[in-house]
């Protein structure tokens, strides 16, 4: 799998932005004005004129290849069948020049009141008529063949209707096509403890308890490869027989111009190993499905997935039907951070099971279930050396990477490249190289957790940026701000920067923080410390190559003045099944409170990718702003044929439509205009892939349309007596280009310091010698509750993103990641030490604050006694 | 494993009396979700960590997945369901919308029921006090700061930067 890095053409790239490296260091000034120029007008008919050619949306090829289309650099996309080539129109930072009549205002979510009353449906509040209800046989075993599986004694079980195994949905699946090796039921092997085994559906929960302790199966034991650096050094026992070398699930090795040379030149180099523990979403409401497979052959599964479309696809190929019969439904959704991203085994099995007995049938995971289900932060060792000038410039970033990967692929491929291309900013780089490699062990499965891949190297190197900046006697502040890379720029890497506020961020947790009041001035004991990060506003190429949209949206207005959205979007929690109202009656003038959105559902919705990569308000809402702006041509042209002005002179705010000299109507005499003069109404929209990335393989993986940007401030406090820190409040300011909805964007920067917060102090997941977890409980597996948790102050920094939606970029992820070298490096301010493997446990601390042998203020020894010799040895 | 048989049991729920069929062991969250359809209730963890069954008895936060629905005979019982008075929300409802602490809001009914019991007990607590009571109830979205600032909001301690008075059926 190894492959040379592509130096030739990281040096031609280099090149490009050493020139531009003086210029962008320039561009320090405050971030632009809003831009208030009127949109071009938009006269595309309604109608799917976007649909581009269909390519295989439903067909996943079989073939494990090495190198996948997805990492294919992007000059070759043209030939291929990814981008069209099609750059998705710039939405203005505003609404035809007009100050926004909602967006930017803190209006309530449309269905929130509906959640504070308990009267949203969760997928688990669903019950059917004649429903059977599943439970799903685990393996007590971290790596074994499957002899046998033996139902006599479970099908003789009363209230058992049906069984399930493994060979009765022999493809597989996967949510990255090239790297598919799940099955819905082991087929042959068990990989992890708590790898799926066989299924049972009975009359209730409880039957269905009973029935799965009643299949005998019957276990050949393999050794378990429980740590990464056995699994890697293992190659006869693979994990995989299928793999191509060893367990190694992929390996990434790219430079960008000669690090070696650089960090020998260098002024100052940090180097330092790093370990960041894995951790798991833990999302309170745990996984669910239905299927129900009807009379006609038409099956509809309710899933708590945040990806209807992937389940979608998935369930066409285990279940071999026609995509067409298959309807996702995705209810409300209670929270979910990554770890419902992947297709999971119980929506194949409820589904097979529903056309086994003919009747509904539901899968509610335990908690237990969910940790094995895990999908979390993947943990990551890594030696980390950065090297800086004497003037405190980021010459070089070299890094080593060693992921456990866990039992499966899972989002594999891209985290093996995220955690090494997502680095690359808010500074500029002067040569960078990563070698990532990500193994399977016999554990449960890693995946997307918030900040997916890219949260572990950017704790190493903040820390490291620390450490070689203090050998320069630099402030932390300033050596960040002095290498920020600038806007409308490229990083070393090759990706695209647009708008970029990260300077404004550092700037506000500085001033809030009152960093430079303190710093240097808390005493022994109390520290400040900061950090910086950035993050993609969605993927610039979906997960399987193709033409069609990422996201789309459709309206239809009522006469009666109702506008009814149709989008695909999953919401988690974020505000996506508020925002086409937000975005479509800023565009088309009526009052947000008479929108209805209709979400994910794979039958009535269009198409869209999914929360995931916070990608939701980039795509979704540049595809509400199209079908709104084609919605308000129609509208403006027949009020203004009325009024006999120029649809220019129209205008649309709140519900009420106003014209020159006065002229006003209401948003639902525009619509029945309208409607009279144009027939029935209705419009699209769609977010279509750009064309971004550089030209290497690989090239295109992190190559995002925005990227938002972040700083940190932390204060610790630690008690030097038991190593016990706390912090007393952590300021974050982050980038999000425009923040729709300030509420919301607020709630997803606390949100994401809280969980950052939570890795720095206490979650883990950790497992014995055997594989088996140690506390696959929300008591066991520690997290923050109101008491632990610091205060939060949260910023809202807004660059105007010339490409995003009313200039918006990501909130969701980005804010997450700065927080824990925040905290590391205020430790270190505090008391001197470096806390450099997760999770910051008061042990520890004071190991290390005992093995630096640091003055302790506190703690004065008691003055010499003689003790008689007798009491010597107690 | 034959099953234990069922026994009626008298739930007073949200003030409706209902006569409900529950073996020994059912637990009253089982009860109150899947008996009497009160969905608002959740299901976290089934083992009394997370505080997302939180339902009031007699007035008191209680978590209904460790707790038998035969215990619950001869008390009041109030469910998210019944937090609202007819179609006017309770202030901790309204404040928590209006706040953004409604995220998922899969946790929030049993967040919800917990403040609301703390603001019987004490109308103006403290930010420490509104962290002591709510520290029962697990929350993985919010950070817990726009729910703290609701629950200061409901008592009257706390400004919202700007008030959505969107019209909705439940509402003040």
């Amino acid at each position: 799998m190894k492959r040379p890095a592509p130096k030739k053409k990281a040096a031609k790239q280099k090149a490009a932005p050493v020139k531009k490296k003086a210029a962008a260091r320039k561009a320090t000034s405050a971030a632009p004005a809003i831009d208030v120029d009127p949109l071009p007008p938009i006269v595309t008919p309604t109608g799917r004129a976007n649909a581009g050619q269909a390519v295989a949306a439903f067909a996943s090829p079989e073939s494990a290849a090495v190198e996948t289309p997805l990492e294919a650099p992007v000059e070759a996309v043209g030939k291929k069948q990814i981008a069209s080539g099609a750059s998705p129109r710039p939405s203005a930072p505003s609404r035809r020049g007009k100050a926004p009549a909602v967006v930017g205002r803190r209006l309530r979510k449309l269905d929130s009141l509906l959640k504070a009353t308990g009267q949203a449906q969760y997928t688990d509040d669903i019950a059917l008529p004649r429903m059977l209800h599943c439970k799903i046989l685990r393996s007590p075993h971290a790596h074994a063949r499957i002899k046998r599986i033996d139902f006599t004694r479970c099908l003789q079980h009363p209230g058992v209707h049906a069984v399930l195994e493994g060979s009765e949905l022999p493809a597989k699946y996967g949510v990255i096509p090239w790297t598919q090796d799940e099955n819905a039921l082991a087929v042959d092997k068990v990989r992890f403890i708590g790898d799926e085994v066989a299924a049972v559906a009975a009359v209730d929960e409880l039957t269905a308890e009973e029935a799965i302790e009643l299949i005998d199966v019957e276990y050949e034991v393999l050794p378990a490869l429980v740590e990464p650096e056995a699994a890697l050094a293992e190659e006869a026992l693979k994990i995989h027989e299928q793999n191509k070398r060893g367990n190694i699930t992929k390996h990434v090795d790219l430079a960008f111009g000669d690090v070696q040379a650089a960090l020998g030149a260098s002024a100052a180099v940090a180097e330092q190993d790093f370990f960041y523990a894995g951790s798991t979403h833990a999302p309170i409401e745990p996984h669910c499905a239905i299927g129900h497979y009807d009379a006609e052959g038409n099956l509809t599964v309710w899933s708590s997935t945040q990806i209807a479309h992937y389940v979608h696809r998935e369930l066409a190929k285990v279940l071999q039907l026609d995509p067409a019969r298959i309807r996702v439904i995705q209810p409300f959704i209670g929270g979910a951070f990554g770890g419902k991203s992947d297709p999971f085994s119980l929506e194949f099995v409820v589904a097979k099971l529903s056309m086994k007995t003919g009747r509904p049938v539901k899968c509610l995971w335990t908690r237990e279930e969910v940790f094995w289900a895990h999908r979390g932060r993947h943990p990551m060792k890594m030696k980390f050396k950065v090297g800086l000038s004497k003037e405190g410039r980021i010459e070089a970033v070299d890094s080593k990477i060693l992921i456990d990967g866990g039992a499966y692929s899972s989002f594999g491929l891209v985290t093996a490249y995220y955690s090494g291309q997502l680095l690359t900013g808010p500074y500029q780089f002067g040569t960078y190289h990563f070698d990532s490699t990500r193994v399977f062990t016999n554990k449960p499965p890693c995946g997307p957790k918030r900040g997916h891949g890219s949260v572990q190297p950017r704790f190493a190197f903040e820390v490291a940026l620390d450490m070689a900046a203090e050998k320069l006697g630099l402030d932390p502040i300033e050596v960040r701000r002095k290498n920020f890379i600038g806007e409308q720029t490229k990083t070393v890497n090759g990706q695209t920067i647009t708008s970029n506020g990260f300077l404004q961020c550092l700037e506000a947790v500085e001033r809030a923080s009152g960093w430079r009041e303190k710093k240097g001035k808390l005493g022994f004991g109390r520290g400040l410390g900061v950090a910086g990060s950035m993050y993609i506003s969605g993927t610039a190429y979906p997960i399987y190559p193709n033409e069609m949209p990422q996201s789309g949206i459709q309206v239809k207005l009522d006469r009666s003045g109702k506008v009814t959205i149709y989008s695909g979007g999953s919401d988690i929690g974020q505000g996506t099944n508020s925002l086409p109202a937000f975005l479509i009656s800023e565009e088309i003038g009526c009052d947000p409170r008479d929108c209805t959105v209709v979400v994910s559902d794979t039958d009535l919705t269009p198409v869209d990718l999914g929360a995931y990569s916070s990608r939701g308000t980039f795509m979704i809402g540049l595809a509400c702003v199209e079908a709104g702006q084609r919605l308000w041509v129609q509208l403006a042209q027949a009020v203004a044929e009325k009024w006999k002005v120029s649809p220019a002179a129209i205008e649309g705010r709140l519900g009420t439509i106003t014209g020159p000299g006065g002229l006003s109507m209401t948003f639902r005499e525009a619509v029945q205009l309208a409607e009279a003069k144009f027939g029935t109404l209705g419009a699209t929209g769609s977010y279509r892939t750009q064309k971004l990335g550089a030209d290497y393989r690989g090239g295109t993986i992190g190559a995002s349309p925005a990227y938002s940007f972040t700083a940190h401030v932390a204060e610790v406090n630690v008690d030097v007596e038991t190593g016990v820190w706390k912090v007393e409040n952590i300021w974050a300011a982050h980038d999000c280009g425009r923040a729709i909805n300030p509420t919301l964007v607020q709630g997803q920067i606390e949100g994401s310091v809280y969980m950052g917060f939570a890795e720095a102090a206490m979650e883990e997941m950790t497992y014995l010698p055997s594989g088996l977890h140690r506390g696959p409980s929300l008591l066991d597996y520690r997290i923050p509750t109101t008491l632990d948790t610091p205060e939060i102050s949260s910023h809202i920094v807004e660059s105007v993103d010339p490409t995003g939606p009313f200039g918006a970029k990501e909130a969701g992820e980005g804010p997450l990641h700065a927080a824990i070298p925040a905290i590391s490096n205020a430790i270190y301010d505090a008391v001197g030490v470096r806390l450099t493997e997760l999770p910051f446990h008061p042990s520890k601390l004071l190991a290390l604050l005992k093995q630096k042998q640091t003055p302790v203020a506190t703690h004065v020894d008691p003055p010499a006694i003689s003790v008689p010799s007798t009491y010597e040895r107690r | 494993m034959a099953r234990p048989s069922k026994q009626l049991v008298r739930l007073d729920v949200n003030q409706d009396v209902h006569d409900v069929a529950v073996e020994p062991r059912t637990t009253l969250l089982e009860a109150i979700r899947y008996a009497l359809r009160l969905t608002g209730s959740k299901q976290g963890c089934d083992k009394g960590d997370c505080g997302a069954c939180t339902v009031l008895v007699d007035g008191r936060p209680v978590l209904s997945c460790i707790s038998l629905a035969v215990e619950g005979q001869g008390r009041k019982i109030t469910t998210i369901e019944g937090l609202a008075d007819g179609n006017h929300a309770h202030p901790v409802q309204d404040a928590f919308d209006v706040c953004g602490a409604l995220q998922c809001g899969f946790c929030q009914s049993g967040m919800m029921l917990s403040a609301a019991a703390l603001l019987e007990q004490n109308p103006r607590p403290s930010r420490d006090a509104i962290k002591e009571a709510l520290s029962g109830n697990l929350c993985r979205c919010t950070g817990y700061t726009q729910i703290l600032d609701a629950v200061e909001v409901a008592s009257g301690q706390r400004d919202v930067p700007e008030r959505d008075e969107r019209p909705t059926t439940v509402r003040r």
